[in-house]
Order: C-alpha cells, then structure tokens, then sequence
C-alpha cells in the first residue's frame, strides 16, 4: 500500500471527511425527519403540532425548530432501564447492530455526483472527487442487500431477547414480513440492472442521467413493486406490523427505553431515509433534472455539483413526504392480507417486470437502430401497458382477498357438555 | 354462545368490484383526506397566547364565584344548601348571625376545595338566591394544595374579575331572583 501524502490524502482523509459529513448529515436528517412526521401527523389531523422549543434559554420559538436537540436531550438523560428479566448482551446488542447495519448501508449509496478537482490539495487536484464513501465498489446493490437483510436479525434478537410475548410477536412479524419483501425488493431492481447493465448505483444514475429518461417511466411496474416492498421493508404503515401499537403495544422494543430506545427509532428513520434514496436513484434519475443538471461525470463546475446535490436531497425530501402521507392514507393490512401481497402479487408482478425489461433489453439494440430516439416511446408504452394488464390481472384473481373468516360449520348439539368437547 | 345458536346469524362482505380490487378507490380516497386535511384550518389554538372560544359562558362550568349583590355584600346566605347538594363535599361554611336586617345568617367563611371540585355545577342549581355561579375561567393552577382551597376573599375576588364579562345569570338567563 502507497504511503505517499496523495495517496493517503486520496485514500484516507478524502473518505473519512465523507464519513463524518455523510453520519452528521444524516442524524441531523433523522432527528429532523422526526419533527417532519409529528409536524405532519399534526396537521393531517388538523393540529398544529410541535411549534414552541426554540433556541435554549431564550423566548425565540423558530417555528419549533429546536425540538430534535430538546427530543435528543429528553432520550439521553432517561433512565437507561434494563428490565431483569432480559438476555443481557443480546438486549444490548440489538439497538447497535441494527443502526450500525443502518449506517453502513450509506458506505454504497451516493449523495450527489462528483466535485470538481480541489486545486492545491494533493491527491485531489486532478481527478473529479466521487460524492461517495465508498466509490468504484462494484456490486454496490448487492452491499445495499446483505446490510438490509442483517437489518432483520436485531429486530428478531431484540424481541426474543426482551422476553415478552409482545416483543417476540413484533420479532416473528418482522422476521417474516422482511424476508418476504426482500424477494420483490429484489425483483424490482433486477430490471433496472438488466436495463444499467450494472448494480453499481452510481452507474444507474449517471445511464438514467445520459439518456434523460428516468427507470420510472419505462418499467412503472418495477417502480410499483419496489416502492411497495420499500415500504414493506421499512416497516412504514401501510405495512407497520412488526409493532402495530394497537396489538403488540409497542412491538420488538416495547421493553427499550432511552438510549437504546433511540438508537432503534433513528435505525428505523435511517431505513426510510434509505428507501427514498433507492427509489429516487434507481427509478427518478438521482441527481439529473431536465435542462438544470447536465449529465457528464467527466468535467463539472462547482454551481453544477452543488445543483446536483440539491435535485437529490429534493427528490428524496419529496419521497420521504409521501411516505409520510401515506402513513395516514391507508388502514393497516392484516398479517395474512400482507403476506398474500407480498407472494401472491408482488412476486409474479416483478417476474412480469422482469420479462417484459429482457424483451427490451434483447430487442432494443435492434429496434434503435430502426426508430433511433422514438424507441424510448415503444418502451415507454410497453412498460405502461404491461402495467395496466399485469394490475387487472392481479386484481381479477385478486389473492390477497382471499374469504378466510373465522367460522365454524352449523353443528347440531343436544347438549352444551356436548358442544364444548369439540373443542 | 354456541355455533348453532339461532340467535346467530352470519354477515357476508359485500363484493369487491374489479376497481376495489385494484385497490384503486382506497388509495385515491385516502391520499385526498390527507391530502384535503392537511391544509384545512386547524382547530387547535395556540394556548397561553390564544384563548379558545368558549361556546356559550352562561352554561360552562369553571371555577367558581359568590356574587355580590347592589350594596356589595356578600349574597349567600349560608343555608348549606350547596355544601349537601355537593357530591365531593367540598364546600365548607361557617355560619354566623348576619349583621344586616334583611337575613337571618352569613357566612363567616366560605371555602371550596377546587382539587376535590368534580366541576358538575349542583351548588349552582341548589342555591336558592343564586349566591354561588361557575364562571367561564378554565385555566385553573395552583403551586401547592393550600393555595387551590379558595376562601370567600378569593371567591369574591373572582366575581369581581368576571362580573363584566359575564353578567350574573339570574337576570341574564330571565331568571326572578335578583
């Protein structure tokens, strides 16, 4: 390994300045993205919600601004409660695997393009800097993959390890709700790499960027699919059911509190956050915008790398917006309702994705070379009517709304002793 | 209840239509209440700076008041007739010969423990010279449960402070008494 100051420079401080930007950024998010939701639940209900912790120590209320640092505080000086009858180091373990696993995650996904060379600074005078931990890291999807399913593991070791029925009940939900959305999760993004050519998400921004048509308008069903297992995976409502409040009083953590409580709570804004950026990368263009943005990797102005990171955290802002609304949209489905979805529709309807984006992948070279540009309207419209025939169809056989009503076929009893024997 | 209870009778789902399988109806429905929801008027006020309406202050029960009738005296004429109608019992009188010609008795003191209070207004319907009315003060604080007794001094102080803004409700309602 070179031990030159450029190279250090290049291979060191470059990505451990990105670390420290990348974690600060994206707890600052988190704790904002908290005041979001309350803001949001609030005026969905017609309140006003929180609007009166300011600066410390002053009357300024700054629209309630200063409630993450007040929520913060509230978190950290809680009594660090341990109940006795816990598994000890798994209970500790739980809350710090899943936000590493949350964090770590970031590594592979990029917060804009590129910056232009830094003049003076060795190591970084000369090549466009990736906004990027870890760049130039091939299967960068599949990174994004195994740190998500490892997600399931603390929320299973959480429940079990809190021993209480409840926690348990919120752990076996979410073991089997993750694993099963991981499949469409994964379907949904296996188009977009037949199209990329590449699981590297960088890649998939700057192919969507050159061509200037974003994933979402020619596979819409992979973009149904995906944000639904998004949600899914996230554990947002409509999908919430690994601590559903009203059956599992507060789910895998009903016995956290403080500290340990947080890291939970930040883990599960860390996912939606993730969610966003994957949906917006892989299916909205990233950081491109029509007209604004550019598409070149190569040279880039500093207006235009700031710009491009703007259009990003836009895009990802307005996704995480919907989620939110969308918390308040829709009831919860029943457990079975979600695991029909996730089997019995969300999986074939990635398959027919799937299929569909081979047959254009296997045809489009040909095709272009015949219709030049227009192809991307062929595409366009196959995607849309696969679509609509793939949606009737699923609704038509309509699996997740299967009849299964508890009941008991009528049953003639002479006597009541006769009636509970049955049992 | 036993299955083939004829008492029972089961309910079918109504079906689906090919749209509500879709999930089509659902989703348009519920994003335009949230979405309708979110920039309609809020109902919540922004206490300490904002009051909130009060519908009508003659009939909301908050904390209490001894009137004064013209002269300034107090008017109750310590009967004890709120002091039993009180479900809590916490009104608490003492009685003595009233120093004016125009009644037998007043009330040495007149105490009412607002933390025992239930707020449910029999004191009012039970005086028979309507000496004792609930007010439409809501903020209702105290920092020790000495200072939420309040005796006849501070109950006639609270007639005084809401004496304009709400006149006695004897006259205000038609009533006869005056």
């Amino acid at each position: 390994m070179a031990t030159d100051l450029p190279s250090l420079m290049q291979n060191v401080v470059a990505p451990l300045v990105k670390i420290v930007l990348l974690i600060g950024g994206l707890m600052t998010a988190a704790a904002y993205f908290v005041l979001l939701e309350r803001w949001m639940a609030a005026w969905v209900q017609d309140r006003r919600g929180p609007n009166r912790v300011g600066i410390p120590l002053t009357r300024i209320k700054l629209l309630g601004l200063g409630q993450p640092l007040a929520d913060g505080i509230k978190f950290i000086t809680k009594e660090e409660y341990t109940p006795a009858h816990v598994d000890k180091p798994i209970y500790i373990l739980a809350p710090i695997v899943i936000l590493a696993a949350a964090l770590a995650i970031f590594a592979v996904i990029p917060f804009g393009s590129v910056l232009p060379p830094i003049p003076g600074i060795p190591g970084l005078d000369k090549e466009p800097i990736p906004l990027l931990v870890a760049p130039g890291l091939d299967p960068s999807l599949v990174f994004v993959f195994a740190l998500s399913s490892i997600a399931v593991f603390p929320v299973i070791l959480g429940g079990w390890a809190s021993n209480n029925k409840y926690s348990f009940l919120g752990g076996l939900r979410s073991s089997a709700q993750l694993i099963a959305y991981e499949i469409p999760l994964g379907l949904g993004i296996l188009g977009v790499a037949l199209v990329s050519g590449s699981i590297r998400l960088d890649k998939v921004i700057v192919d969507q960027a050159a061509s200037g048509v974003w994933n979402a308008f020619l596979q819409p069903l992979g973009l149904l699919v995906f944000v639904v297992a998004a949600f899914a995976e996230a554990a947002r409502l409509p999908f919430d059911l690994p601590e559903a409040e009203q059956e599992l009083i507060g789910g895998y953590h009903t016995e956290y509190a403080g500290l340990k409580l947080l890291l939970f709570l930040v883990a599960e804004f860390l996912h939606m956050i993730t969610a966003a950026f994957l949906i917006v990368i892989l299916f909205f263009g990233g950081w491109h915008l029509w007209g604004l943005t550019g598409f070149s990797e190569e040279s880039i102005s500093w207006a235009q790398a700031l710009l491009r990171i703007a259009v990003l955290s836009a895009k990802v802002f307005l996704v995480i917006l919907f989620f939110m609304m969308v918390r308040w949209s829709w009831p919860r489905f029943r457990f079975d309702q979600l695991m029909a979805l996730a089997w019995k529709v969300l999986l074939p309807l990635g398959l027919v994705n799937l299929v569909v984006v081979a047959v254009m992948v296997e045809y489009g070279g040909t095709l272009k070379s015949q219709f030049g540009g227009g192809v991307y309207w062929i595409f366009a419209i196959s995607g849309w009517l696969a679509l609509i025939a793939a949606w009737v169809v699923a609704a038509l056989v309509s699996p997740s709304h299967d009849d299964n009503t508890p009941r008991r076929a009528a049953q003639k009893f002479d006597t009541e002793a006769e009636f509970y024997r049955t049992f | 209840m036993q299955p083939n209870d004829p008492q029972v009778k089961w309910i079918e789902e109504p079906k689906l239509g090919l749209a509500g399988k879709m999930y089509l109806p659902l989703f348009v429905q519920g994003l335009a209440v949230t979405t309708r929801h979110l920039f309609s008027p809020k109902v919540t006020v922004s206490f300490p700076e904002q009051r909130p309406q009060i519908g009508n202050p003659l009939i909301y029960r908050g904390v209490h008041r001894l009137n004064k009738d013209e002269q300034g005296r107090v008017k109750c004429v310590a009967c004890f007739l709120c002091a039993t109608a009180c479900p809590a019992h916490c009104i608490d009188i003492i009685g003595v010969e009233s120093p004016w010609p125009d009644r037998e008795k007043y009330p040495q003191s007149f105490s009412i423990d607002e933390l025992r209070c239930i707020f449910c207004g029999m004191c009012e319907e039970a005086c028979p010279v309507d000496a004792i009315e609930l007010t439409s003060l809501f903020d209702l604080t105290g920092r020790s449960r000495e200072e939420m007794i309040f005796d006849k001094e501070k109950l006639l102080s609270v007639y005084d402070q809401t004496k304009d803004a709400e006149p006695m409700k004897s006259t205000a309602c038609g009533g006869t008494v005056t």
